[in-house]
């Protein structure tokens, strides 16, 4: 993983956010991705043995973040799957990527609680005064 | 929430004055102290859903209200088609249908104790619960339409529950209007393998005592008495609706431009009831109210062969099904007027009070069992829809105890495990795939839903029922 792209979730009332931040928009997007997992359970425990392949398209950027995190929910979802690992790239408003992962292991990824939808609540995406991108929004769990 | 914007009316009910896109006033119902200890978000959100076209009297937040997505949680607003009015799929939210039921055993607390581990561990078995659980039911495409059109009546025609199930459920376990053809293929395949599965977060299934009765009447015309046993499921329509819900705010949202709706959030997406878009999301949420309500009612069969494992002979009579995320389309009196108004409930419950013709005759003298989650340490509760209700909030109550904290101050507060321990000691067996999912959910990190059900209870929303405490608590 590029070392420079950076996670973290953040506290909700009823829920989780989730925020990326890297160098590129399309970093701070692979962050997000990787705050949606640690909603779940701690990255660092997904394996990276299996992909899946994901592009949407959006008016914006903001909806496209809550695009890509919903397309990674059903993924998620359908294939029973957790994942670890992002690679992204965006252009126009149109994202291309693949993502990493392997199939959920209860025992050993404790998953605390499955991600229902990325929300429009706390939705953010842009390019800070330092440069940096910054994505991010409140995740339904 | 800073109470110096507020109208006191009693001790009980707070307006916000109709200000800027404010078409109607904002009316919370609560005491002091949970007014004053909600989120500023939550008069910000209240606010701007009296904004939204075609709202009919007031934008209300019931006494456990907190900061949602657009709409509060514990957010009620009905809307007029005829006046514009909106559908809002924020407004009805990702769970739809999410609800709770709750079961009588005719089992009493003596009875339970000596079987109490070897029962836990049997629903833990039996129940599918936690992220990846998959259930033992696959639809096939024609299986899946029968069941968003059938609802519980659907699962009963399959074997799951008793016909008389049906009469304890909202709209008779099935609601009307349901159009399986305005759901996604995503949303299909994402309840693929999710029928009758409990799911996770704030989901539970819980074997609880009755600890107080405090409306001998209704406690009778209910089945309750002090020391029986229950149980109540609290789950929702699952992967279905939580894909309905992604794909139509997402549509939503784009549209409203369009359509002349100035979105102060987009998170409040929504489309004119009378518009084509608005009447597919009808369409499509109705038939996620369907798949909750056939979950549900699977998941009482399971839960019945569970018992049935344990106590041979056990019966497991519905006392009440409640749904919390929806839109239904119902008549209400409003300034001396029958309207026909679409009422959004969001994290809200319908409430409706002594002889309105929706309830059984078993219920019609003491109004409709409002069930009220709390949090698997303290305690949950069974309300009555109150007379007058319909004139106070469109016949809606409180939902549950509503977080006091976010998920990460409690996983850093509490250890899982260790609260599993000290539940133990106090006679409650929680059986969960996962400790980081157990603190989350710690019991402190609810407020207390004592005060939120006396706060309803003086509000004249629902008057207090029972007091039920849990033994057994089963969490995705």
């Amino acid at each position: 993983m590029n070392s420079s792209i950076q996670w973290e979730t953040f506290p909700h009332e009823a829920d989780i956010g989730v925020r990326g931040r890297g160098a590129t928009l399309a970093e701070a997007f692979a962050g997000a991705a990787t705050a949606l997992t640690a909603a779940i359970c701690d990255p660092a425990k997904v394996g990276a043995g299996a992909t899946a392949h994901i592009e949407c398209a959006a008016p914006d950027d903001e909806q496209l973040l809550v695009d890509w995190l919903n397309a990674l929910v059903y993924e998620m979802a359908t294939r029973r799957m957790l994942f670890a690992r992002f690679e992204v790239s965006i252009e126009n408003h149109r994202l291309v990527a693949t993502a990493w992962g392997e199939p959920v292991d209860v025992a050993r990824h404790e998953p605390a609680a499955e991600v229902k939808g990325a929300s429009f609540c706390e939705l953010a995406v842009r390019q800070q005064a330092d440069g940096q991108w910054l994505a991010q929004c409140v995740v339904d769990v | 929430m800073d109470l110096n914007k507020l109208r006191q009316h009693g001790d009980f009910e707070w307006e916000l004055p109709a200000t800027g896109r404010m078409r109607v006033p904002g009316v919370i119902f609560a005491s002091r102290e949970l007014v004053a200890a909600m989120d500023e978000k939550v008069a910000e959100q209240v606010a701007n859903v009296a904004g939204l076209p075609g709202i009919v009297a007031a934008s209300y937040a019931m006494p456990d209200a907190h900061w949602g997505y657009g709409f509060p949680i514990g957010g009620v607003a009905a809307f007029a088609a005829e006046d514009g009015g909106v559908v809002s799929a924020g407004g009805v939210g990702f769970d739809i249908s999410c609800g709770v039921r709750t079961l009588l055993t005719g089992l009493k607390r003596a009875d339970i104790v000596a079987h109490q581990a070897r029962l836990a561990d049997l629903l833990f078995a039996r129940i599918p619960a936690g992220v990846g659980s998959t259930g033992g039911i696959r639809l096939d495409a024609a299986g899946m339409t029968a069941m968003l059109k059938g609802g519980a009546r659907w699962a009963v025609q399959e074997g799951y529950g008793l016909a008389a199930d049906l009469a304890h459920i909202e709209e008779h376990g099935c609601a009307a209007g349901a159009e399986p053809t305005a759901v996604s293929e995503q949303a299909k395949k994402r309840q693929r393998d999710e029928m009758g599965t409990l799911g996770s977060g704030n989901h539970y299934l819980e074997v609880q005592e009755v600890s107080e009765i405090f409306d001998a009447a209704a406690a009778r015309a209910y089945g309750l008495a002090v020391g029986d046993v229950v149980v109540s499921i609290h789950c929702g329509s699952r992967g279905l609706g939580h894909q309905i819900g992604t794909d139509y705010l997402r549509e939503m949202a784009i549209a409203a431009p369009a359509a002349g709706i100035a979105l102060p959030d987009r998170e409040l997406a929504c489309a004119p009831i009378q518009s084509a878009l608005g009447q597919r999301y009808l369409g499509a949420m109705r038939a996620g109210i369907n798949c909750a309500l056939a979950n549900r009612q699977i998941l009482t069969h399971l839960t019945r062969q569970a018992f049935a494992a344990v106590f041979p002979g056990a019966q497991l009579p519905l006392l009440y099904d409640v749904s919390h995320n929806t839109c239904k389309e119902e008549t209400h009196r409003v300034d001396g007027q029958q309207r026909r108004l679409f009422v959004h409930r969001k994290g809200a419950t319908r409430a409706c009070g002594p002889g309105h013709a929706e309830l059984p005759p078993e219920y019609a003298k003491v109004g409709q069992p409002v069930l009220i989650g709390g949090s698997m340490g303290t305690a949950s509760y069974i309300l009555a829809g109150a007379a007058g209700t319909e004139e106070r909030a469109f016949g809606s109550a409180c939902h549950g105890a509503g977080r006091a904290m976010s998920r990460h101050e409690a996983t850093r507060r509490w250890q899982g495990r260790a609260l599993i321990d000290t539940l133990a000691t106090c006679g409650i067996l929680i059986r969960s795939p996962s400790a980081r999912g157990v603190a989350e959910e710690a019991p402190l990190a609810y407020k207390d839903v004592g005060a939120v059900v006396d706060a309803s209870a003086h509000a004249g929303l629902a008057g207090k029922v029972a007091r039920l405490a849990p033994l057994v608590c089963i969490k995705g």
